[in-house]
């Protein structure tokens, strides 16, 4: 394979296995590629099942069952089982969607370890226009069931424009339905939030204003329910430390085999991701050029190669570098210091007009008929 | 929240404490999360099993390490442990 490997890197900690693009739901952040209906194939069971025992050799202990909907996978149990069997922490990242009580003693069964439940909104009607499916009744339910067979829950709500209000309400809500960690994940923009952006992202004085009755929330709740809060960078005056380091930590299986250092990096160009039907897991890791491509620090160029906090921020996130000035090789415009740094303040300024025009555009909602028409 | 002397103490039915071959250290394992435990940490949570109090898990690491003087050591350990929701006592 291509690149050249000087010191050998740190092993996986952490596998996503998203082991569809089928959802149910429609969510107009959807964090799956644009394009995602050109990539029907799914890998096999037993592709899975090598996957995992490769990738727990190599030190991979967190695993996340992710997708689309991972509930869709007819083998999940047996994927669930084996996790468990090699010593897997085993996560199922769900819209709560087609999850019955029978289902949870099932998987509860085969060894997983926990269930996180996403809810859109803390009120029916806003749930059910955001999911695009009426589905708000049901993760309610869940999310009591998920308790009652002793799973630790991490609700997770995705924040935007059309909801960030409610939180108030979102917190009340957590605590009600006694979630064990509580997930406030600003949308990231990339995939189906990039085009959705003008209608998602929320004013610095909203922003503002829920992450402060959030904080006093954290305190509130403390020991009793753990708050992980995923800020939304646009707001930041430096990155975020992009997976933790390109190829030192992450590592995702998409649906149909192509391994990826972040769940966005298929947006990229010329990375020529590997796919785990032609590579083990430890030839993708230690031998592979989409792995390698961003790993330390020699990829750089101004103003990060002469940037005393380049080894906090690694330069930020490549995809955002790639959706918003073209080049992936850019510092991520989030930072100040970045020469693009201008398109992020017209994208805030952008969203601040399309929130006061009285002809609003309505959301795209992630689907088969939007993917194809826009891709 | 503090250790209440008087308790036998557990770990955590959500949280999983767990050897890592790869690492060579142990761990503890939660929701999308993970800590690196040096020997000592994961010598005291071991003995979190339900059955012992805090004096009796320091008498117990004193005589297995054949030293003395570990209650301040060991207490100020738990505490944190159990303001991290790793043990508890009920």
């Amino acid at each position: 394979m291509a690149g050249s490997i000087k010191t050998k890197p740190t092993p996986p900690r952490w596998l996503l296995a998203e082991l569809t693009y089928s959802c149910p739901l429609q969510c107009p952040y959807c964090s799956n590629p644009i394009d995602y209906t050109h990539y029907q194939a799914e890998l096999s069971t037993e592709d899975w099942l090598r996957v995992l025992t490769q990738a727990r050799k190599m030190g991979a202990v967190q695993l996340g069952f992710s997708g689309g909907e991972p509930l869709t996978r007819k083998d999940l149990p047996e994927l669930v089982k084996h996790a468990r069997d090699l010593g897997y922490y085993s996560n199922l990242i769900t819209s709560g969607y087609g999850l019955t009580e029978e289902k949870i003693i099932t998987l509860k069964e085969a060894g997983l370890d926990h269930i996180q439940v996403s809810i859109q909104a803390s009120s029916q009607e806003l749930n059910d226009h955001i999911a695009g499916t009426a589905s708000f009744t049901h993760k309610q339910e869940v999310a009591h069931l998920v308790k009652k067979h002793g799973y630790p829950m991490v609700l997770c709500v995705v924040l935007h424009r059309e909801n960030i209000h409610q939180m108030p309400e979102i917190l009340a809500m957590a605590e009600e339905l006694g979630a064990d960690y509580l997930e406030l994940a600003n949308t990231q923009y990339y995939g189906w939030a990039h085009i959705n952006r003008d209608l998602l992202l929320p004013t610095q004085e909203q922003f503002e204003k829920a992450e402060a009755i959030a904080q006093a929330f954290k305190e509130k709740v403390a020991g009793k329910m753990k708050i992980y809060y995923v800020v939304p960078d646009f707001y930041e005056d430096r990155p975020k430390a992009c997976m933790n380091g390109w190829g030192t930590t992450f590592l995702t299986i998409a649906p149909d085999g192509v391994a990826l250092p972040c769940h966005s990096a298929r947006e990229l160009p010329a990375l020529e991701c590997p796919n785990v039907k032609d590579y083990s897991i430890e030839e993708i890791w230690n031998e592979s050029k989409a792995f390698s491509y961003f790993r330390g620090i020699e990829w750089m160029k101004e103003p990060c190669s002469s940037c005393d906090e380049k080894e906090k921020d690694f330069g930020g996130c490549h995809c955002q570098a790639y959706l918003l000035t073209g080049d992936m090789h850019n510092a991520d415009p989030v930072c100040s210091k970045s020469p693009h740094h201008k398109v992020i303040l017209d994208a805030i300024d952008s969203a601040a007009k399309s929130a006061l025009s009285a002809n609003e555009k309505p959301l795209t909602f992630r689907n088969s008929k939007n993917s194809k028409l826009l891709s | 929240m503090t250790i209440n002397p008087d308790l036998p103490i557990h770990f955590s039915r959500t949280h999983r404490l767990q050897w890592e071959e790869a690492q060579q250290k142990n761990v503890i394992l939660y929701p999308e999360g993970m800590v690196e435990l040096n020997q000592s940490s994961a010598e005291i949570l071991k003995l979190c099993d339900g059955t012992r109090t805090l004096a009796q898990i320091v008498s117990t690491l004193e005589t297995t390490f054949n030293t003395s003087g570990l209650t301040n050591d060991i207490t100020a350990f738990l505490e944190v442990a159990i303001q991290n929701g790793w043990i508890n006592q009920n």
